[in-house]
């Protein structure tokens, strides 16, 4: 292999005038970060409440929510990524599309990556929302019933506080997949922190260097994500709650 | 564990750098496998593309297949054959770096940085950094360029030398990279972009080949000077000086005139249209005197 190696790369001057390529990786980093977060709000809200809905008893409000979740969990992020780009300002009333594409960049990219990675997440976890409240032995439901709570007061009291300890841990997970999920957009415009490895990879020819140094900033991020998760999960921690239930530690896994 | 990630990259380092040191010239590389892998391009009309039938053809095509030709004789290689490898604008560099292919012949801008990672043979085609945009926007200067947004094609001198001038010059155009020249032109066609900066010689067949070329025009501005040659790696001597004397001899037998009337002044697949352009003096001068230079100055 005839590799011309220059770990210096990282420090030399990007041609855009921002800094050193360094510095624009980690502008990458940051737009990584605000797309992750902000469809990790969407994500979070929508999915929590699809998936609560759906273990309720009243059936059409269950296949609204089954819908909702096949939907978006059948088509691969990519495809969901061009749709939202490319098709639905298409489909939406001329002058309402025309606004959508005249959005200057990069916000004509980052609103549809923020809505495709939003709702391509909160599926997931709707599923998982839906798993872990299921997996309460259904006395938890009875026990509500009689002491004589509506059911809204059962899910606040009593089942949603087990539900969300149980789902800590897919939800480190889906937190984790969102931020890499979202190196998806590159494919639309939008510049985060993959999409500028590969810009430096161009401008520069020093490809080694340029991911190298994109998967140890994506190891970092991440890592602070799971300890973050772990420092939530022990401050939530009621002891005896979760391994009391044997059911309860099968979905935790 | 920091301490162990080091080593072990230095570890991986070392033994890439000694895989490298190993490896052999190209001529005895394709005279072991039998064949030659001739790195190609989809959509850079007329130099390397696909036709109808998505057979590589093009310019450059037909001037390093003739070149192979004359070393299959010279080495005495008569059973070599030759394979293709589609690369884009992004990855051509990377693939001949690493060996994936042997020879690049497409649209591939000979210069002094590029000379760093790859070799170039001698120029076959002068062209110029230009811009197509709609007639109606009236973008005829460089400060007519001001704070609209631009497109060039991802891994092109074209894209590094308008973001370069974007912040030398303080134009604050917003500059997006496409993967290839079609989806680049589409976005002009669309109005997702103002003006697409690319050599002009691609402008024009993209502008040609379009449903309506009279809505576009091409800038008079040129902001450089792009020596086309084809591309194989660094440090080779004895494969370049192959490829350099087979293409010297196209040049000075006259052939290359041939060639060049096959695909500038004829219709030519997949649409049949004839671009008509001249060959210029830039190009004169340089079949008279080849050279491999990645200096723009050695063209003017």
């Amino acid at each position: 292999m005839n590799y011309h190696w220059n770990w210096a790369i990282l420090f030399a001057q990007e041609p855009g005038g921002s800094g050193t390529y360094l510095h624009y990786l980690l502008v990458g980093l940051a737009w990584t970060l605000a797309t992750a977060l902000a469809a990790w709000l969407i994500a979070l809200s929508i999915g929590g409440i699809v998936g609560t809905l759906r273990t309720t008893n009243h059936p059409w409000v269950v296949r609204a929510g089954n819908a909702y979740v096949e939907i978006f969990r059948n088509v691969p992020l990519l495809v969901q990524m061009f749709l939202w780009y490319f098709v639905v300002p298409e489909l939406l009333p001329a002058a309402l599309g025309d606004w959508i594409k005249q959005m200057p960049p990069p916000w004509g990219s980052y609103v549809p990556a923020v809505l495709c990675l939003g709702l391509y997440t909160s599926v997931r976890i709707a599923e998982q929302t839906k798993a872990s409240i299921q997996s309460l032995p259904r006395g938890q439901r009875y026990a509500g019933t009689a002491m004589g709570l509506s059911q809204f007061q059962t899910y606040r009291y009593v089942i949603l506080p087990q539900a969300v300890r149980i789902i800590l841990p897919p939800l480190t997970s889906e937190f984790m997949n969102i931020i890499k999920n979202s190196s998806v957009a590159l494919t639309i415009g939008l510049m985060e922190l993959t999409g500028r490895a590969k810009s430096m990879q161009e401008f520069s020819f020093q490809v080694f260097e340029a991911f190298a140094a994109a998967t140890v900033i994506y190891m970092i991020t991440n890592l602070v994500v799971v300890l973050g998760m772990r420092w939530v999960e022990r401050k939530v921690r009621v002891p005896g709650l979760i391994s009391a239930t044997r059911g309860a530690q099968a979905a935790a896994h | 564990m920091l301490r162990h990630s080091k080593a072990i990259v230095a570890a991986l380092a070392c033994a890439l750098v000694t895989t490298g040191a190993l490896a052999e010239g190209t001529l005895e590389k394709i005279k072991s496998q039998g064949y030659i892998t001739l790195a190609n391009r989809d959509a850079s009309i007329p130099f390397s593309y696909y036709d109808a039938n998505q057979k590589p053809i093009g310019y450059s095509l037909e001037i390093c297949l003739k070149a192979i030709d004359m070393i299959k004789k010279k080495y005495n290689m008569p059973n070599l054959q030759v394979r293709y490898q589609l690369v884009t604008s992004a990855n051509r560099i990377p693939l001949i770096a690493n060996g994936t292919a042997d020879l690049e012949c497409g649209s591939t801008t000979n210069n002094l940085e590029r000379e760093q990672q790859v070799a170039f043979g001698y120029t076959y085609f002068v062209t110029g950094n230009r811009w197509v945009s709609k007639k109606s926007a009236h973008l005829k200067t460089l400060q007519d360029l001001k704070g609209k947004t631009i497109v060039s094609t991802a891994g092109t001198s074209n894209l590094k030398e308008i973001t370069e001038i974007n912040n030398k010059e303080n134009l604050g155009m917003n500059i997006i990279s496409a993967n290839g020249h079609p989806e680049a032109f589409q976005m002009v066609e669309t109005g997702r972009a103002a003006a697409f900066v690319m050599d002009d010689i691609l402008l024009y067949s993209l502008q040609a080949s379009s449903r309506n070329p009279k809505e576009f025009e091409i800038s008079n501005v040129s902001l450089s000077l792009q020596p086309y040659g084809p591309m194989m790696r660094k440090g080779d001597d004895e494969f370049k000086k192959a490829v350099d004397d087979a293409i010297g001899q196209i040049f000075k037998s006259g052939e290359i005139n041939k060639i060049y009337n096959k695909w500038f002044e004829k219709p030519i697949p997949p649409k049949n249209i004839d671009l008509k352009v001249p060959m210029s003096a830039e190009l004169k001068k340089i079949i008279a005197n080849p050279t491999d230079s990645g200096d723009p100055k050695a063209y003017e």
